[in-house]
C-alpha cells in the first residue's frame, strides 16, 4: 500500500502528532496505513555494540525499559520531557524520527549519540546515520515509499558521561531550547557531542562549542564562557513566542547548565 | 464574624460546610450531557468558511462546488441568512455616548475582523461540512486593517465603519477632586508607568454548542445551549429572529466552563438558529478549537498610563489613570464591550481612601475579533495597575508594601463609604483582610528569606494586592441601559408526595457546583435531608425568570431567592400540618423531614403529609387548600452592587538567565460574607487564581500587524497547567452582606482578579535590586530578558 503511489498514504504510529495534523486538515492523506499492530516493530534488544529499538515502541515501554536506563541513560534522561504520560503511552520513538520536529528530544538526542535509523521499503532495507537524517523542519532522509523500522544506538561505556537540559514554559512543552550532550570524558573533555533541539530548523549540532571545549575540563570557565559565544546566532530560529536573539540566549543557558551538570 | 449569632451559625446545618457536590461522580465518570450529546432526528452539523482577511471587501462568492458535494444539506450566505434577522446594537443607554454600529450574523459585503462567518455549510455531518468549507471560493479585495487600538485612533485612520467619523466607540472621564493640585505638592511623591494588558481568553473546555430544533407547525424553537444566561438568549432570539418570546425555549443542560464567554450574542449560534428555521431540521454547531480561539470573545488587552502620589507618610493623596483599550469591529450585544474600561475607571483604587482621582477611558474599533466580559471583568486591569503604583512608589519612599495599605485601606469600621466614583461599599475588611495575610504567608520571615537569598544571587520576590470586587449587581448593572439582562432570579420549591423537596432556579449551573450551593440551603431552610432535595436548572419552559450565572450572583441572588422560596414554602407546609394536627402552626417545625413540635417530638413525616395532600385529599378540612410548591424572587436593593473584598500575595522566584518565573506560593484572603461551602468557595477561589496566572504569565491572543491570528491552538496558546502552579492557600473573613437574610456576596472572580497583580508586584519585588521592571503582561520570558536588558 505504502509503495503504491497511485494514492496518498501515511503511516500512523502514536498518532500523537498525525492525529491533531489530521483534525486540522494540515495532514489530508487518502489512506492511513496503521502500523500499530505490527508487533516486529516493538522490540529493544543488544546486538552486540548496539541497542536496537523498534520503531513503534512507546516512550512509556523506553523509560521502563532497564536496557536503555544502563545502555543509553542520555535516551532515559531525555524522555520525562516529552510531553505528558498519555501522550508518551501512545507515542512512539519512530514516529518522533520520521516526523522529525526540530523541537522534539528524540532527534537531537539520536544525533548527539551517533545513533544509526534503519528504514524499510518495498526494496530492501537501508541505514542511515542520524547525522544526516535530519534535514529540516518535518523534512528527512526518507524515500517515498520508505518506513523507519527501528533505530541502533551504540552501548554507553563506563567512561561516559551525559548531559540533557531543557526550557519549557510548561512541564511536556516543547522546547524553547534544549541539548543534549555526551562525552567520552570530561576531564578534560573528549569526544564531545552536543546537540541542540528547539532552536533551529533541524537538532543542531554545535561544531565550535564542541571544538572550544576539547581537551578543556568541563567547568572550565573561559572554555564555557568561548562555547557559549560560539553558538551560531544565524541558524537560531524565531517564533511567536520567542525571538531568535532569545533563542539563543537560552541556547547557551541550556549549555552552561547541562555541561555543568555533567560535572557533578 | 460579626453581628449575632444567626440562624445558620447553629451546628448541624449544612450551609458552612463542605458539601460533596451531587453531580461530581456523574460528571467525573462521563454521564454528563452536553450540547454535542444530543442526537436528535432528522439533525444536520454547521460549519462556517470564515474570513481570512481581518479587513477586506468580499467581491464574490462561489459556493457551487459545496453545494454540490455529496452530503450537504444547505450553504447559505449573508445574503439568506442577515435579512431573517434583526440587527443587533451593543449598547447601553446609562453608558452614554457609546455607540456601535447595528450588526448581523454573517458578514455582509466587509469582513471586519478575521473569523467572521461568511458562508455556512450545513450538511449531514460536521466532517462533510467541512470538506464542502473547502469547496466554497471568496474573493476577497484586502482593506487596510486597523491592528492596535493606538492605529485605530491615529486621526488619519480610515474609519472601520463608513457611517462613523472615526473609530472611537466610547469615551469616559472622571474627575474627582483636583489630581492635578494633589500631583504637583511639594510634599508629595510621584510615580508613572505605563502598563500593557495582552489580550486572553476564557477557553472553556467544552466550546460554545448549540443545537437548534425549529417546530413549523406551532412556529417554536428549542436552542439547546452550552451557556450562561437562557432567559437572556431566550429573549434575544425572540426579538431578532421574530417571534414571540413563549415561542424561544432555551435549554442549558450540563456546561463544560464558561468563564464569560456564553453570554453573549454570536453569528455563527444566530445563523444556527435561522437554518434550523429555513431548514426546518435541527442544526447542530460546535465550534471547533480554532473557531473558539478566533472568535469567542476576548478579554483585557488595555493600554494604561497610571500615575500615583503619595506625601511623605505614604499616604495616597491623588491617583489619575488613562485606558485606552480596543475591542474589535462592534461592541458586543447585549452587555457591550464598553464595560470593561468602565469596570477600570470605577474601580482602580476602589480599597484605598483617595480623594483625588482622575479616570480618562477611551474605548476604540479595531480589526480584531470582538473583546467582551470575562471572568472579572476589569478587575485585574484595575488591581493591576493601582497596586502595582502602590508598590513602586513605596519602593520609591522606601516604605514598606504592607506599611503603605495599613495606612490607606478604608478602615473596617468606616462603611458605608462611597468611593471617589461613586461607589456604595459597605461591609467590608481590607484591614481585617490584610493582617489576616500577612499571618497566613507568614511575611517577616519571607522577607529576611529573601534577603539572604539575594546574597547568592537567587532572585526572590513577594507581591500584594488588597481588592475590591464587584458582585450580586443590582438591575443598575444592565437591566437600567435597556438590555434583557434581569438582575433578579427565581426559586419555587415544590414537596412531593413522598416527601422530597424540588427545587428549580434561574441561576445556571456551568461546574462551579450552584446546584449543591441551592440544594445546602434549601434543605437547611425547610428541615429535610439534603439527599431528599432535587435541583433543576437551565430551561426557560421549566424554571422561574431570572438572570443566570455572572458577575459572581449565582449563590447571593439566586441562592437568597431559594432560602425566600423554602422559608415560604415551610410556613406553608406548616399551615397544613397544623390543620392535619389540630394545633396552630407557630407550635411547630420541621426537622429532618418530619413535622415536630415545640419539644421536639415528631408529629408527622413529609412523606406522609404529602400523600394525605396529593392522594387522600379526603382527609383535609374542606376549606384547607394545601399548597405545596412556593416560589420567591430575590434582587438587590439598595446598593447597585453588593461589594466584596480580599488580599492576596504571591511568592515567586526570577531565573535572571532564562526570564523564567517560578510561582512559589499564594496566599488568599477572602471576605465573600456567608462562606455556604467551604470546599466550593476554595475552589472556585483556586480557580480563579490560575486563570490570573494563566494571564499574567501565560495566555495570549496574538496577533501579526495583518490582524492574522498566530497561535489558535492549544500548543501555542498557553494555559496554565497544574504542574507549574503553586500552592494556593486560603483564608476567609466572613463579613456578611447586609443586603440579604443568606449574606452571601460572590466569590467566583476574587482569584482571576488579584493574581496578576500579586504575581506582577512579586516579578517586580525580585527585580528591584537589579534595577529592573515590567509593567506587561503576560510576562513572558522573553520579555523579562528585555526588561533586564533595559
Ligand atoms: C500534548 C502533546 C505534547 C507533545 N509534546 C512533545 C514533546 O515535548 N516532545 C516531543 O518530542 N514530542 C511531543 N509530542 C509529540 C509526540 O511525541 C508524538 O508522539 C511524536 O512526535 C510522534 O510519534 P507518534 O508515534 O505519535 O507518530 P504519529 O503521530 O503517528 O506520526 C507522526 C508522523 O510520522 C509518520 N510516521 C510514524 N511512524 C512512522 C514510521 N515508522 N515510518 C515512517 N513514517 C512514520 C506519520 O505518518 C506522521 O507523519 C507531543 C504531542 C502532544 C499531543
Amino acid at each position: 500500500m505504502i509503495a503504491d503511489d497511485t494514492q496518498t498514504c501515511q503511516p500512523l504510529a502514536g498518532g500523537q502528532s498525525l492525529m491533531p495534523m489530521l483534525n486540522l486538515r494540515v495532514a489530508q492523506p487518502e489512506v492511513l496505513v496503521d502500523l500499530n499492530r505490527i508487533a516486529a516493530l516493538s522490540f529493544i534488544e543488544i546486538q552486540n555494540d548496539v541497542v536496537h529499538i523498534g520503531a513503534m515502541v512507546r516512550y512509556t515501554a523506553l523509560m521502563h525499559s532497564p536496557l536503555i536506563d544502563k545502555h543509553v541513560p542520555l535516551l532515559a534522561m531525555a524522555l520525562p520531557y516529552i510531553a505528558h504520560q498519555a501522550v508518551r503511552n501512545r507515542g512512539t520513538i519512530g514516529g518522533s524520527v520520521a516526523l522529525a520536529d526540530p523541537a522534539a528530544e528524540m532527534p537531537a538526542v539520536l544525533k548527539a549519540l551517533a545513533a544509526t535509523i534503519v528504514v524499510v521499503s518495498a526494496h530492501g532495507q537501508r541505514e542511515i546515520p542520524a547525522e544526516a537524517f535530519f534535514l529540516g523542519i518535518y523534512e528527512t532522509a526518507l524515500d517515498e515509499g520508505e518506513l523507519v523500522h527501528s533505530i541502533k544506538i551504540p552501548l554507553a561505556t563506563s567512561g561516559h558521561r551525559f548531559g540533557f537540559y531543557e526550557l519549557a514554559r510548561r512541564h511536556g512543552d516543547y522546547a524553547m531550547a534544549g541539548v543534549a550532550v555526551s562525552a567520552q570524558s570530561i576531564n578534560p573533555c573528549t569526544e564531545l557531542s552536543i546537540v541542540f533541539f528547539g532552536v533551529a530548523d533541524q537538532p543542531l549540532r554545535a561544531v565550535d562549542a564542541q571544538a572550544v571545549l576539547e581537551g578543556c575540563a568541563i567547568s572550565d570557565n573561559a572554555a564555557l564562557t568561548a562555547a557559549q559565544q560560539s553558538l551560531p546566532a544565524e541558524l537560531m530560529l524565531g517564533d511567536t513566542g520567542v525571538s531568535a536573539d532569545t533563542r539563543l540566549q537560552l541556547a547557551r543557558v541550556a549549555l552552561k547548565r547541562a555541561l555543568l551538570s555533567m560535572a557533578d | 464574624m460579626t453581628g449575632p449569632l444567626h440562624r445558620f451559625d447553629q451546628p448541624g446545618t449544612y450551609i458552612g460546610r463542605s458539601v460533596e457536590r451531587a453531580d461530581a461522580s456523574r460528571l467525573v465518570e462521563g454521564e454528563g450531557t452536553y450540547v454535542d450529546d444530543l442526537q436528535l432526528p432528522r439533525m444536520t452539523h454547521a460549519a462556517f468558511v470564515r474570513s481570512q482577511h481581518a479587513h477586506a471587501k468580499i467581491k464574490h462568492i462561489d459556493v457551487d462546488a459545496a453545494r454540490a458535494h455529496t452530503g450537504v444539506v444547505a450553504v447559505f450566505t449573508g445574503a439568506d441568512i442577515n435579512p431573517l434577522v434583526k440587527p443587533y446594537v451593543g449598547i447601553l443607554t446609562h453608558l452614554q455616548g457609546l455607540r456601535s454600529p447595528p450588526q448581523l450574523p454573517m458578514a455582509d459585503q466587509v469582513v471586519r475582523c478575521q473569523g467572521e462567518p461568511v458562508v455556512m455549510i450545513v450538511a449531514q455531518s460536521r466532517a462533510i461540512a467541512e470538506d464542502a468549507c473547502e469547496l466554497v471560493q471568496i474573493e476577497y479585495e484586502p482593506l487596510k486593517a486597523l491592528v492596535s487600538a493606538e492605529q485605530a485612533l491615529d486621526k488619519d485612520a480610515p474609519t472601520i465603519h463608513p457611517e462613523l467619523d472615526n473609530n472611537t466607540a466610547w469615551v469616559r472621564e472622571i474627575d474627582v477632586g483636583d489630581a492635578s493640585a494633589a500631583f504637583s505638592r511639594a510634599d508629595v511623591t510621584v510615580v508613572e508607568r505605563t502598563f500593557l494588558f495582552g489580550r486572553h481568553t476564557g477557553v472553556t473546555v467544552e466550546p460554545r454548542s448549540v443545537v437548534v430544533e425549529y417546530n413549523r407547525s406551532d412556529n417554536t424553537m428549542v436552542f439547546h445551549y452550552s451557556g450562561q444566561a437562557p432567559h437572556m438568549m431566550q429573549a434575544i432570539l425572540a426579538k431578532h429572529l421574530d417571534f414571540a418570546e413563549e415561542n424561544v425555549r432555551v435549554v442549558t443542560r450540563d456546561v463544560g466552563g464558561s468563564f464569560g464567554i456564553k453570554i453573549h450574542t454570536y453569528g455563527d449560534e444566530i445563523a444556527t438558529a435561522v437554518a434550523a428555521k429555513l431548514l426546518r431540521r435541527p442544526v447542530k454547531f460546535i465550534a471547533d478549537r480554532l473557531e473558539s480561539f478566533t472568535s469567542d470573545i476576548h478579554a483585557r488587552d488595555h493600554r494604561i498610563q497610571g500615575r500615583i502620589g503619595v506625601d511623605s507618610d505614604g499616604r495616597i493623596v491623588a491617583l489619575e489613570i488613562d485606558d485606552l483599550t480596543g475591542i474589535g469591529p462592534y461592541s458586543m450585544y447585549p452587555r457591550t464591550s464598553a464595560i470593561e474600561c468602565n469596570q477600570i475607571l470605577n474601580l482602580t483604587g476602589a480599597p484605598y481612601q483617595i480623594d483625588h482621582y482622575r479616570a480618562r477611558g477611551t474605548v476604540v474599533f479595531q480589526n480584531k475579533n470582538m473583546m467582551c466580559q470575562y471572568r472579572a471583568v476589569g478587575h485585574p486591569v484595575a488591581m493591576a495597575v493601582c497596586d502595582s503604583l502602590l508598590e513602586e512608589v513605596a519602593g520609591e519612599i522606601d516604605m514598606d508594601v504592607v506599611d503603605i495599605r495599613r495606612r490607606n485601606l478604608i478602615a473596617d469600621d468606616a462603611y458605608p463609604v462611597t468611593s471617589a466614583t461613586g461607589m456604595k461599599f459597605a461591609d467590608l475588611s481590607h484591614q481585617q483582610s490584610l493582617e489576616r495575610l500577612v499571618e497566613l504567608m507568614n511575611y517577616d520571615q519571607l522577607r529576611a528569606d529573601q534577603s539572604d537569598r539575594r546574597k547568592k544571587g537567587c532572585y526572590r520576590g513577594i507581591g500584594l494586592v488588597s481588592m475590591v470586587e464587584v458582585t450580586n449587581p443590582s438591575p443598575m448593572f444592565y437591566g437600567v441601559g435597556g438590555a434583557p439582562i434581569s438582575a433578579q432570579d427565581g426559586a419555587t420549591v415544590r414537596l412531593d408526595a413522598a416527601g422530597a423537596l424540588h427545587v428549580s432556579c434561574s441561576i445556571t449551573e456551568s461546574g462551579q457546583g450552584t446546584h449543591t450551593i441551592l440544594a445546602q440551603i434549601a434543605a437547611d431552610v425547610f428541615g429535610v435531608d439534603i439527599a431528599r432535595v432535587k435541583v433543576s436548572t437551565g430551561d426557560t419552559a421549566h424554571v422561574p425568570y431570572g438572570g443566570g450565572t455572572w458577575a459572581s450572583r449565582g449563590a447571593g441572588i439566586g441562592g437568597e431567592s431559594v432560602l425566600l422560596a423554602a422559608d415560604a414554602l415551610k410556613a406553608q407546609v406548616l399551615e397544613v400540618a397544623s390543620s392535619i394536627l389540630q394545633t396552630t402552626p407557630d407550635t411547630l417545625d420541621i426537622e429532618n423531614g418530619v413535622v415536630v413540635n415545640a419539644d421536639g417530638d415528631d408529629k408527622i413525616s413529609l412523606d406522609e403529609l404529602g400523600k394525605i395532600v396529593y392522594y387522600r385529599g379526603n382527609e383535609l378540612p374542606a376549606g384547607v387548600n394545601a399548597e405545596l410548591i412556593a416560589t420567591r424572587h430575590y434582587r438587590v436593593t439598595d446598593y447597585p452592587f453588593v461589594f466584596t473584598n480580599g488580599a492576596m500575595a504571591a511568592h515567586v522566584e526570577v531565573d535572571i538567565e532564562t526570564g523564567f518565573i517560578k510561582v512559589l506560593d499564594f496566599w488568599v484572603v477572602e471576605d465573600c460574607g456567608r462562606v455556604i461551602n467551604p470546599k466550593l468557595v476554595d475552589e472556585q477561589i483556586r480557580g480563579g487564581v490560575v486563570q490570573g496566572i494563566g494571564g499574567a504569565l501565560y495566555e495570549e491572543c496574538l496577533y501579526d500587524e495583518e490582524g492574522q491570528y498566530l497561535n489558535a491552538t492549544m500548543a501555542d496558546y498557553l494555559v496554565p497547567m497544574a504542574g507549574e502552579m503553586p500552592d494556593i492557600h486560603i483564608a476567609h473573613i466572613e463579613t456578611p452582606t447586609c443586603t440579604s437574610t443568606l449574606g452571601a456576596k460572590g466569590a467566583g472572580e476574587a482569584g482571576t482578579g488579584g493574581a496578576p497583580a500579586a504575581i506582577l508586584n512579586a516579578v517586580n519585588d525580585a527585580l528591584r535590586p537589579l534595577n529592573a521592571s515590567i509593567f506587561q503582561m503576560p510576562m513572558t520570558p522573553e520579555r523579562v530578558l528585555n526588561a533586564l536588558k533595559a
